[in-house]
């Protein structure tokens, strides 16, 4: 990854967010990223904090309802030193195809009468066959994917369990794809279940095993999202505002030198019982 | 107001009653999503949730309700799970029935801004944004709206259309090359609200009991036209309350 680079994120909000390797971004102090994300999450908060990213391209952005809107994006976004470019959530969706399919653009029934129209780079076209108006949804090509997976083998093919968010697009459309996985298999393992492979192996530049790669985001199946972290975070956040996320990524990001020194900020019981949590949740059908 | 139940119990149980069975509801989280799951419960068995999380058909369990609609809890016994853009696709074909969703500001038309107050580009205060509600509120056959009657709430022209309803009313949905769809009610926690067949402008169509027309008028902060005929919803129900309250044992969405 290089500064200035558009970077698009897999998963979706706190699903899947590829974590491990967005602290590592930070951690190499990139600068003028612009960041595609469908619903953007803390991962975009830290990278306005961190001054890596000038633009976020997006169609929602803060934690949940719960919490409120995100006040670092408001004071980012408000006081003009990111922007964030606004489309919908098919719209952004549809960028990601049209880049995987190799099109430049998707025709599409979204968008179409909003303001939206007014403050992207979307045009409209007129069906040639019936005369109506149709959105023309610009493809989006990423320089930079990074992803967080289920499992993947040693050629890189990827399989995703649950929800599949836009990550096979994302891979496709991208020219650099950058993965994560929560495990590694055998080629065998691969060729069992052909099925569930979602990425081929051919798309993926580098691929590194990290175990609760998206925590404290969720991983389907494997660990459910820390809300209670979500809960302190935010709290820092309204006693002392954005300079709340840079102590949070001093403690974070930039002191643990590993991953693993990372993960035991949370500690073992915390990962046991998002792990419990999960569980419960999948093996309930 | 009933006083017994508050605001957002009233306003998940009317709009829980708008839901019909066999038929299909985009459901964003929160009230909509309470409110649909409620249905579900109560009357409408065969109801089929799509979540924009890419989820259809999931079975939400009391007290695990979903914060996003992407998250695991969101997903529980789903029948498929296609993915956020083909969730969205199914709409676009014409196979969602009803758009069930919040709303920051509303106009008189019924179109929706979650996007910014003040100047896109320099936003006095920047909203999160459309999420999927462009989406649905484009794509599904009808639209209903769920949110709080605050006169702050309801302006006359809201400054930015993140979600299209009528637009302008005099046909420009259509022209826009809106095939189908558009907000059909608006439901308050003072009242329910329709549009005038003509003129697309919203209208008083039921209030709540102990809920005068005068009341309803004085938090909207535009002109409310009235239904031919005037209804009073009935009162929330006790099992209505008590399915409500089991789903959210922790309040999340309650208050």
């Amino acid at each position: 990854m290089k500064d200035g680079d558009h970077v698009a994120v897999g998963g979706c909000l706190f699903s899947r967010t590829p974590l491990a390797l967005v602290r590592e971004l930070l951690r190499q102090r990139r600068r003028g990223l612009t960041l595609a994300r469908n619903l953007t999450c803390t991962e975009g908060e830290f990278l306005m904090v961190a001054g890596a990213v000038e633009r976020i391209v997006t169609a929602w952005m803060s934690i949940g309802l719960p919490w409120g809107v995100s006040k670092v994006m408001r004071h980012y976004v408000e006081s003009g030193r990111v922007a964030l470019e606004e489309w919908s959530h098919l719209a952004l969706g549809l960028r990601f195809r049209a880049g995987a399919m190799g099109v430049p653009f998707l025709p599409a029934l979204t968008m179409l009468g909003s303001d939206l129209m007014t403050v992207v780079e979307m045009k409209t076209l007129r069906d040639p066959y019936t005369g109506e108006t149709l959105a023309a949804v610009p493809a989006l090509f990423p320089d930079v994917a990074v992803l967080h997976v289920h499992r993947a083998d040693m050629f890189g093919n990827c399989q995703i369990d649950g929800y599949p968010h836009m990550d096979a697009d994302i891979a496709r459309a991208a020219t650099t794809v950058l993965v994560t996985t929560e495990a590694i298999v055998t080629d065998d393992d691969t060729r069992r279940h052909p099925d569930r492979t979602v990425i081929p192996g051919f798309l993926v530049d580098a691929l590194v095993h990290v175990p609760f790669g998206a925590f404290p985001h969720e991983c389907y199946g494997l660990y459910e999202a820390d809300f209670d972290h979500f809960g302190e975070y935010t709290a820092a956040i309204d006693a002392a505002g954005p300079t709340a996320v840079a102590d949070y990524l001093e403690r974070y990001a930039y002191g643990p030198p590993t991953f693993a020194d990372y993960l035991d900020l949370f500690g073992g019981e915390r990962l046991a019982r998002q792990t419990r949590r999960a569980r419960e949740l999948t093996a309930s059908a | 107001m009933s006083s017994l139940c508050n605001a957002a119990e009233l306003l998940a149980v009317m709009a829980s009653r708008q839901l019909r069975d066999d038929t299909t509801v985009f459901a964003g989280v929160g009230v909509p999503l309470l409110a649909a799951a409620l249905a579900k419960q109560r009357h409408a068995p065969r109801l089929t949730l799509v979540i924009e999380g890419g989820i259809i058909g999931p079975e939400i369990a009391p007290g695990r309700l979903p914060i996003s609609t992407n998250e695991m809890r969101a997903g529980r016994r789903a029948q498929m799970l296609p993915g956020i853009t083909d969730a969205f696709l199914f709409a676009q074909r014409g196979f969602v029935d009803v758009g069930f969703m919040g709303g920051a500001q509303i106009d008189q038309y019924g179109n929706i801004n979650t996007t910014a107050i003040g100047d896109y580009w320099k936003p006095k205060v920047r909203l999160p944004g459309t999420g999927g509600a462009n989406d649905i509120a484009s794509l599904c056959r009808e639209v209903i709206i769920v949110t709080a009657h605050e006169k702050r709430r309801f302006v006359p022209r809201v400054e930015f259309v993140t979600s299209p309803a009528w637009l302008r009313g005099d046909g420009s949905r259509r022209a826009a090359g809106l095939l189908f769809g558009g907000v059909s009610r608006v439901v308050t926690t003072l009242g329910l609200l329709g549009f005038d067949p003509e003129t697309k402008r919203m209208r008083i169509e039921a209030t709540h009991p102990g809920v005068s027309v005068a009341d309803v008028r004085a938090n909207t902060g535009f002109e409310l036209g009235l239904a031919p005929t005037l209804e009073t919803t009935a009162p929330p129900a006790v099992d209505e309350l008590q399915m409500l309250r089991a789903l959210d044992p922790e309040r999340r969405f309650l208050g």
